[in-house]
């Protein structure tokens, strides 16, 4: 995975969300975007994510040109590659977890047998196993965002993408969402990018990008 | 993919169960209102119909007397014997012609007394009036050459007099003559005005005109025409005829009336097939409002889940299938609804023509078409809902509170 530059604004009411920006990232790293909020952090998690594409500047995924892409092809390439956690969990109401799970499976056009098994193996693997029935409202905010997680891991992303998944959550459940994650980084080998504005968040990851006004302020990786 | 979608879309109507029903009932009740209301429609035409056919097929009447409409009759001369015949040498492609006198009559047998129209005929009456006997003889040549004192009760008139005691064979008076019952006619049922056409007594017309009136003359005369023959062309043959046998003079006025049933049934079906396409078309405007009332709902129901419809983007929906989704959702919420209209629909016709004494007619044409209908409302509001969603941006959709 190859990130270059970005560079972001809106017409002539301009807002320059992030002026001009050098990043990569390399397959199966785990790393945290840091910064507050208006540094332009969300604005280079929806470009990564593929939700948006950069106003100038080149950005590549897999060696694919996203910027180059149109909408339906930016859908396939998120379907395909890229799992979401949000602040919000976004879960839909009154669907059950399992269900929840196999969503993205559903766009993937997986068999409804072989989405069954592969949404129960997700859930059990965030330790979420018996609960598969439960609706959002039934689970704790922990238990969502694991569910969250479960789904975004169910299609068996090369990009884990959180945006402040931990935003919602008491710094015990903190720790066991972001503990999960450096699980799945290790285990799967799955790139995960997490953004944050909580130093103690951002100690989980080998590597701490921080954002303000739209540049890169520092990029520091932790010996390893 | 498309099971998916539509269990996903049977799932969310179940969900909010009670906004769909409302969201249905417009389509349901257009869709019901429409297939009703033709049902009864079709079902009023046929029993018109079948009624108008029950007086008599392919029948021409003949009576003396102006058709004015509005306006008293003026007495005019009857017809006479050489009328008839006439009629019978000179008019080609009549299957049969049957001149009548008739007066409303006292009759009389053992101690009960029935009041009834009797009919003084030939033996083709039975037939050109697309009567039936239901036991006994039929009234013969011979009958009505010698002028018999012989008759033929209609089934209204045999149960006043005789109850459920066998008929045939016995005497009853008419008036001031004694006349052997020798058939029962089959039940017709009632006319095309309504009128009870089995009250009646069927004698030989020469007894009729000696015994009763006293007199030889022929009031109306029914004729059936050929089949294949075009009956107003025959209408036409007769109405010439009869005004130079009546010396009416060129300019005058028809002294008599020629009806053709063919024409009246024509009209009448006419009248009540126009008044079942505007019933029809009315109802139909009713499944257009129903339509509005879907777009309604799936608009504030696309505001309602930005959010989730963000969430699908961002796992890889692509709008063309966020899309599909809710325009299926709109088509099951108007096909269901067109399947319980259908249903409903054909009850009420049921129930309805029950009620109106008709005959039930299920139209499966128009089952189709307005299931077909409600289900193109269907893709037709929903479209610009759908279109709605699947161009959310989903940075933005997700952002949504």
């Amino acid at each position: 995975m190859l990130g270059v530059t970005k560079v972001y604004g809106k017409g002539e009411a301009e807002v320059r969300a992030l002026a001009g920006i050098d990043l990569r990232v390399d397959e199966g790293e785990m790393i945290a975007i840091m910064g507050q909020s208006g540094s332009g952090k969300s604005t280079c998690m929806n470009i990564v994510g593929c939700l948006d594409a950069p106003t100038s500047g080149t950005y590549l995924f897999r060696n694919v040109n996203v910027g180059e892409l149109d909408n339906n092809q930016r859908a396939l390439l998120r379907r395909h590659y890229i799992g979401f956690v949000f602040q919000g969990f976004n879960l839909l109401a009154r669907t059950s977890a399992q269900e929840n799970v196999e969503l993205p499976l559903v766009y993937r056009r997986v068999p409804a047998a072989q989405r069954r098994e592969k949404a129960k193996a997700a859930l059990q693997l965030v330790g979420l196993a018996g609960r598969e029935s439960h609706k959002p409202n039934e689970l704790s905010g922990g238990q969502q965002q694991r569910v969250a997680i479960a789904r975004a891991l169910a299609s068996d992303p090369s990009l884990l993408l959180a945006d402040e998944p931990t935003g919602n959550l008491d710094s015990a459940r903190s720790a066991e969402v972001m503990e999960l994650l450096v699980q799945l980084n290790r285990e799967r080998g799955i790139t995960v990018m997490v953004i944050t504005h909580e130093p103690e968040m951002a100690e989980f990851c080998q590597r701490t990008v921080e954002f303000r006004d739209g540049r890169i302020l520092s990029d520091t990786r932790k010996p390893s | 993919m498309i099971t998916a979608t539509i269990i996903m879309a049977l799932r969310e109507i179940r969900r909010n169960l009670m906004r769909s029903s409302l969201t249905m009932l417009g389509v349901v009740i257009g869709v019901g209102a429409v297939v009703a209301l033709v049902s009864i429609g079709r079902g009023a035409t046929e029993s018109v119909t079948a009624s108008i056919a029950s007086m008599g097929h392919n029948m021409l009447t003949i009576s003396p007397g102006a058709a004015r409409r509005g306006g008293a009759r003026t007495p005019s001369t009857p017809f006479k014997m050489e009328d008839v015949t006439a009629i019978q040498n000179d008019i080609r492609g009549l299957a049969a012609i049957a001149p009548t006198g008739s007066r409303s009559l006292m009759l009389v047998y053992g101690n009960k007394n029935w009041r009834a129209s009797v009919t003084g005929t030939n033996e083709d009456y039975v037939r050109v009036r697309n009567y039936a006997v239901a036991y006994g003889r039929e009234m013969s040549a011979a009958d009505v050459r010698s002028g018999r004192a012989v008759c033929m009760l209609g089934a209204t008139t045999k149960k006043e007099l005789f109850g459920s005691q066998d008929a045939i064979g016995e005497s009853i008076r008419v008036d001031k003559i004694s006349c052997e019952v020798i058939a029962v006619l089959k039940p017709k049922g009632e006319g095309g005005m309504g009128q009870d056409q089995d009250d009646l007594v069927i004698m030989p017309l020469l007894t009729f005109q000696r015994r009763i009136a006293g007199n030889r003359d022929v009031s109306t005369i029914y004729v059936s025409v050929d089949e294949g023959r075009p009956s107003s062309l025959v209408k036409d043959q007769i109405t010439s005829l009869m005004r130079e046998k009546r010396r009416t003079a060129r300019g005058a006025e028809d002294d008599f009336n020629v009806r053709d049933m063919a024409e009246l049934m024509a009209t009448m079906e006419s009248t009540t097939t126009a008044l079942t396409a505007l019933l029809g078309a009315i109802a139909a405007v009713s499944l257009i409002v129903g339509g509005i009332g879907i777009m309604n709902i799936m608009l504030v129901s696309v505001t309602e889940r930005t959010r989730e419809i963000g969430t699908r983007l961002a796992i890889g929906a692509t709008g063309k299938e966020v899309l599909m989704q809710f325009l299926v959702e709109a088509v099951m919420l108007s096909t269901l609804g067109g399947c319980i209209g259908v249903v409903l629909g054909v009850g009420g016709a049921g129930i309805a023509s029950k009620y109106l004494n008709i005959p039930f007619v299920v139209v499966p044409e128009i089952i189709m078409v307005a299931f077909l209908f409600s289900a193109t409302i269907g893709v037709v509001f929903g479209f610009l809902p759908a279109r709605k969603a699947a161009n959310l941006n989903p940075i933005e959709a997700l952002r949504h509170e």
